[in-house]
C-alpha cells in the first residue's frame, strides 16, 4: 500500500443553477490573457448538449483517453508510444479552433463614434487570432445555452446512448440538466502518459495535475489525448495550458476560485487518500461497469490505523490527515454514495465527482398520480432519463445512479414530513439505506453546505508561499520567467510578451493613448 | 574573391556553429518558456497533415544524409562504395526526400503566407525561417542538376573533405570550395547561415525530438522540492 492524498472535488449538480458564475471568475483570473481566450478552465454546459468542444464526449472522433488492449493491458486510445510519435508532426486528432470557438470581441467604440446616420450604431464582433470582421458566430463555450439549438444537433451528445433519444426531443418531454466542467485531475491522467516531452506531472502532495510551461515544447499529444478535453493549447505561446486547480490557493488553504464563488454552493473541496500501488490495476478492469466500483475502492479509510500509519510513514502531514477525516468529498462519495465520477469509461480515474441532479416528476404532470417506489417516488419517473445520467455519470450502469437520487428523494421526504406534517418518518429513510444521523448530516452538507462543511482544505506547509492574487493574469504556473513582460532574452529569443486582457479596460492606457 | 571565400568557407563556419550552440544552451537555460515547435495546427489544420509530415519526414532524411555523407571519412566507404555510385545514391535518396519536402514546404509556405489566421499569428522569424528554407531547398535540387554534370563524384568528395577539416578545426578548409560551382557555394553559405539564425527562431525544436517518450513511464508524478532555506548559507 502506498498512500497518497488529494485535494478533489464534488459538484452538487442538483443545485447547480447554470450561472456560469464559476467560469467567469475562473476566466478572469487564470485565461484572460492572448493565446487563451477561448480557453475556459472551467465551463458550464447544458446538458444534453454535445458541448465545448464540440462532441468532447465522441471518443471515436478525438480518441482520448484510455482503452484496455487485447492483453488486458492499459493503451491509450490513440495508440502506443511509436503510434503517438508518429503523430507529433501533425496530430489527425487535434480539435480546430472552430470545434471550440473563434475568440472575438467587439467594436463598442464605433457605439461612440459612428458619424450621424440613418440607422443605430452596432457593435460588430471581430476576431481575436486574424483582426479579421466575423460575419457570425458560430460557437463557444456555452452555446447550448438551456437548450439552445435544434434538438437534432443536441442529440448528438454520447449519453443518449441506449436511449430513445427520439422521444425527447418533443417539448414536453423535454429535460435538461447543467453540467459545470472542469480538468478532473485523474489519477490515471492520460495527458501526462501521452506527452511526449514528459513535461505533464501530477503533484504527490495534492494531486493536482500540471504544465511544466518551461518544459512544454507544444507536441500537442495532450489535448487530444484527454477525454475531457480540457488541456487548450495557447496558440500564442506555443505551449498548452490547463485547469491548475488554482493550485497557488489550494496551497494556502483556500478553496479555487471555481468554488469559492459559487453562488449556488455545489462544490465541495476535500482531501481524500488513496492507495497508489493499486491505481493501474483498476484503471485496467475489464468490464467499464466496473471501474466506477474499482475506483471507489482505491480509497484508503482515514479512520483506518492502518492507512494512518502507512500514510505517515509516506510523510503525508497530520494536519492532511485530520482534515481527510472531515473530508466532504469523503462523506459525499464513499460515505453516502452520492457523488459519482464523471464518464469512468475512459479509464482516467478522474478526481471531480457530481451528484447527479433531481429533476420534475413527469409521470405525475402525466396522469395526476405519482408513480412510487415503496415511500419514494420512482426515480424512473424523473424527468430526466436515469439511462442518460448512467451514461454519464457511471458507464450505463444504473444501480448507483438509481441509488443516489434516492437518497437524495428520501433525505427531502424526511425533511418534508418533519417540516411540514411534524412527524419523523424514518421509514422512508430505511427504504433508501440510510440512518437518521446519516441524513441529518446529509441534510447539513447538501442543504445548509456552510462553507466550513464544504471546504476542508490543510494548507500545504510551505514555510513561505506567495501572494496568490499578483498571479492573476499570470500565467500561474512557471516559477520561472513564462509571463514576464520585457526580459531582454525574451526579445533574442522570440517569446511573445503576455496581453492580458482588462475588464474594463485600463483606463489610464487608454487616456494614454489618447494622450 | 579568393578573400570572400576564405570569409565564408573558412571563418563563417565557425562564426555560425559557434552562435549555433551557444546560442541555443543559452536559450535552453535562460529563457525555456520560448523554447516550443510553435504549431498553428489548432488553427488550421487543413493541409496540416499532408504538408506538415511530408516536409519533416523530408527534411529529417535530408538532415541524416547530409550528416552521414558529409563526415564519413571518404576511407570508410570506400571499400563498399564507389564515389561515383555514392553521389548517384545521394542524388537519388537526395531527391525523392527531396522532392517530398519540396511538396510539404510548398503547401506549409502557401498556408503560412495566405491564411488569415495563420499569417495573422505569424512572427516575422516565423516567415523567415521557412523562405529560408525554401530557398535552401530548392538550392539543394538545383544542385542534383549540376550534379548530374560530372558523376564521378569528385566534387561531392571535395565538398566532404570541407566540411570534415571545419569539423576537425584544420585550416585549408577554404580551398576545396574554391572552384565549386556557385550552387555548391550559394547552398553551403545559406545552410550555415541557417545554422547561425537556428538558436533565435523555433528551429531549436529540432533538439528536442522527443525520443525519451519510448522509454519513461506512462505516469509522472513529482514530489514537491523543499522549500529554499535562506537562512543556510
Amino acid at each position: 500500500m502506498k498512500v497518497r492524498a488529494q485535494i478533489a472535488m464534488v459538484l452538487n449538480l442538483d443545485k447547480c443553477i447554470g450561472c456560469h458564475t464559476c467560469s467567469i471568475t475562473c476566466k478572469n483570473v487564470w485565461t484572460s490573457r492572448e493565446g487563451v481566450e477561448y480557453a475556459w478552465f472551467n465551463n458550464v454546459e447544458t446538458k444534453p448538449g454535445i458541448g465545448y468542444p464540440k462532441e468532447w464526449e465522441n471518443q471515436r472522433k478525438w480518441n482520448g483517453g484510455w482503452v484496455r488492449n487485447g492483453r488486458g493491458r492499459l493503451q491509450l486510445k490513440a495508440g502506443g508510444r511509436w503510434r503517438i510519435l508518429s503523430r507529433i508532426f501533425a496530430n489527425p486528432d487535434l480539435p480546430q479552433i472552430d470545434d471550440y470557438y473563434e475568440p472575438f470581441d467587439f467594436d463598442y467604440q464605433h457605439l461612440h463614434q459612428a458619424p450621424e446616420g440613418q440607422h443605430q450604431p452596432t457593435a460588430r464582433p471581430r476576431s481575436l487570432i486574424s483582426g479579421e470582421r466575423m460575419q457570425k458566430i458560430h460557437w463557444g463555450p456555452n452555446w447550448e445555452e438551456i437548450l439552445g439549438t435544434e434538438f437534432a444537433k443536441r442529440s448528438r451528445d454520447q449519453n443518449f446512448d441506449s436511449v430513445q433519444k427520439e422521444i425527447y426531443g418533443a417539448f414536453e418531454k423535454t429535460f435538461m440538466m447543467y453540467l459545470p466542467r472542469l480538468c478532473e485531475h485523474c489519477l490515471n491522467p492520460a495527458c501526462v502518459a501521452a506527452c511526449p516531452s514528459g513535461a505533464i506531472y501530477k503533484r504527490e502532495e495534492d494531486g493536482i495535475v500540471l504544465i511544466d510551461q518551461d518544459k512544454c515544447r507544444g507536441w500537442r499529444m495532450c489535448v487530444s489525448a484527454c477525454p475531457y478535453k480540457k488541456i487548450y493549447y495557447n496558440w500564442k505561446s506555443g505551449k498548452s495550458e490547463k485547469c491548475i486547480f488554482c493550485y497557488p490557493r489550494i496551497e494556502m488553504g483556500e478553496p479555487t476560485v471555481c468554488s469559492e464563488t459559487c453562488v449556488g454552493r455545489i462544490r465541495y473541496l476535500g482531501v481524500m487518500l488513496y492507495d497508489a500501488d493499486r491505481i493501474e490495476s483498476a484503471a485496467a478492469v475489464p468490464s467499464e461497469k466496473d471501474l466506477y466500483q474499482a475506483h471507489l475502492d482505491l480509497f484508503l479509510d482515514p479512520t483506518d490505523p492502518a492507512v494512518i500509519a502507512a500514510a505517515r510513514a509516506e510523510g503525508i502531514p497530520d494536519s492532511w490527515l485530520e482534515a481527510a477525516k472531515a473530508s466532504p468529498v469523503y462523506k459525499l462519495a464513499i460515505d453516502w454514495k452520492l457523488a459519482l465520477p464523471l464518464h469512468p469509461e475512459y479509464r482516467t480515474l478522474p478526481m471531480v465527482w457530481y451528484v447527479p441532479p433531481l429533476s420534475p416528476i413527469q409521470a405525475a404532470a402525466d396522469a395526476g398520480t405519482l408513480g412510487t417506489n415503496g415511500e419514494i417516488p420512482d426515480v424512473r419517473s424523473l424527468r430526466i432519463p436515469v439511462r442518460y445520467l448512467a451514461n454519464l455519470l457511471t458507464a450505463g450502469d444504473e444501480a448507483p445512479v438509481i441509488r443516489a437520487l434516492e437518497r437524495l428523494l428520501a433525505m427531502r421526504a424526511w425533511r418534508r414530513a418533519m417540516n411540514v406534517d411534524g412527524v419523523e418518518d424514518t421509514a422512508v429513510l430505511t427504504q433508501a439505506g440510510l440512518t437518521v444521523a446519516q441524513a441529518q448530516e446529509m441534510y447539513r452538507y447538501l442543504a445548509i453546505a456552510n462553507y466550513e462543511d464544504r471546504f476542508v482544505i490543510p494548507s500545504a506547509h510551505r514555510e513561505y508561499a506567495n501572494d496568490a492574487f499578483g498571479e492573476r493574469g499570470g500565467c500561474g504556473f512557471t516559477f520561472g520567467n513564462g509571463c514576464s513582460p520585457s526580459s531582454p532574452a525574451e526579445a533574442l529569443f522570440g517569446g511573445r510578451p503576455s496581453t492580458t486582457y482588462q475588464v474594463p479596460p485600463n483606463r489610464q492606457t487608454v487616456e494614454g493613448k489618447k494622450a | 574573391m579568393n578573400y570572400l571565400n576564405t570569409f565564408f568557407f573558412q571563418i563563417y563556419p565557425y562564426i555560425a556553429l559557434a552562435v549555433f550552440a551557444i546560442g541555443s544552451w543559452v536559450r535552453f537555460d535562460y529563457d525555456p518558456y520560448t523554447w516550443r515547435t510553435g504549431s498553428s495546427q489548432l488553427l488550421s489544420g487543413r493541409w496540416m497533415r499532408l504538408g506538415s509530415n511530408l516536409f519533416h519526414i523530408g527534411v529529417l532524411a535530408i538532415l541524416a544524409g547530409h550528416f552521414v555523407g558529409l563526415l564519413t571519412p571518404h576511407a570508410l566507404y570506400e571499400p563498399f562504395i564507389s564515389a561515383g555510385n555514392k553521389q548517384l545514391l545521394a542524388m537519388v535518396v537526395g531527391g525523392i526526400f527531396g522532392v517530398m519536402c519540396f511538396i510539404g514546404l510548398t503547401i506549409l509556405l502557401l498556408r503560412r503566407l495566405f491564411n488569415p489566421r495563420v499569417r495573422a499569428t505569424s512572427s516575422f522569424r516565423d516567415i523567415l525561417v521557412l523562405v529560408l528554407l525554401y530557398a535552401q531547398l530548392l538550392l539543394g535540387l538545383g544542385s542534383i542538376f549540376v550534379s548530374s554534370g560530372h558523376m564521378d563524384g569528385g566534387q561531392m568528395i571535395k565538398l566532404s573533405e570541407w566540411a570534415q577539416h571545419i569539423a576537425t578545426f584544420r585550416l585549408g578548409a577554404a580551398g576545396f570550395m574554391l572552384d565549386a560551382h556557385w550552387i555548391f557555394k550559394a547552398h553551403v553559405t545559406l545552410g550555415l547561415t541557417l545554422f547561425l539564425i537556428f538558436p533565435f527562431t523555433r528551429l531549436v525544436h529540432i533538439w528536442s525530438i522527443p525520443l525519451g517518450y519510448l522509454r519513461r513511464p506512462y505516469q509522472v508524478v513529482r514530489k514537491r522540492q523543499a522549500p529554499v532555506d535562506y537562512a543556510k548559507p
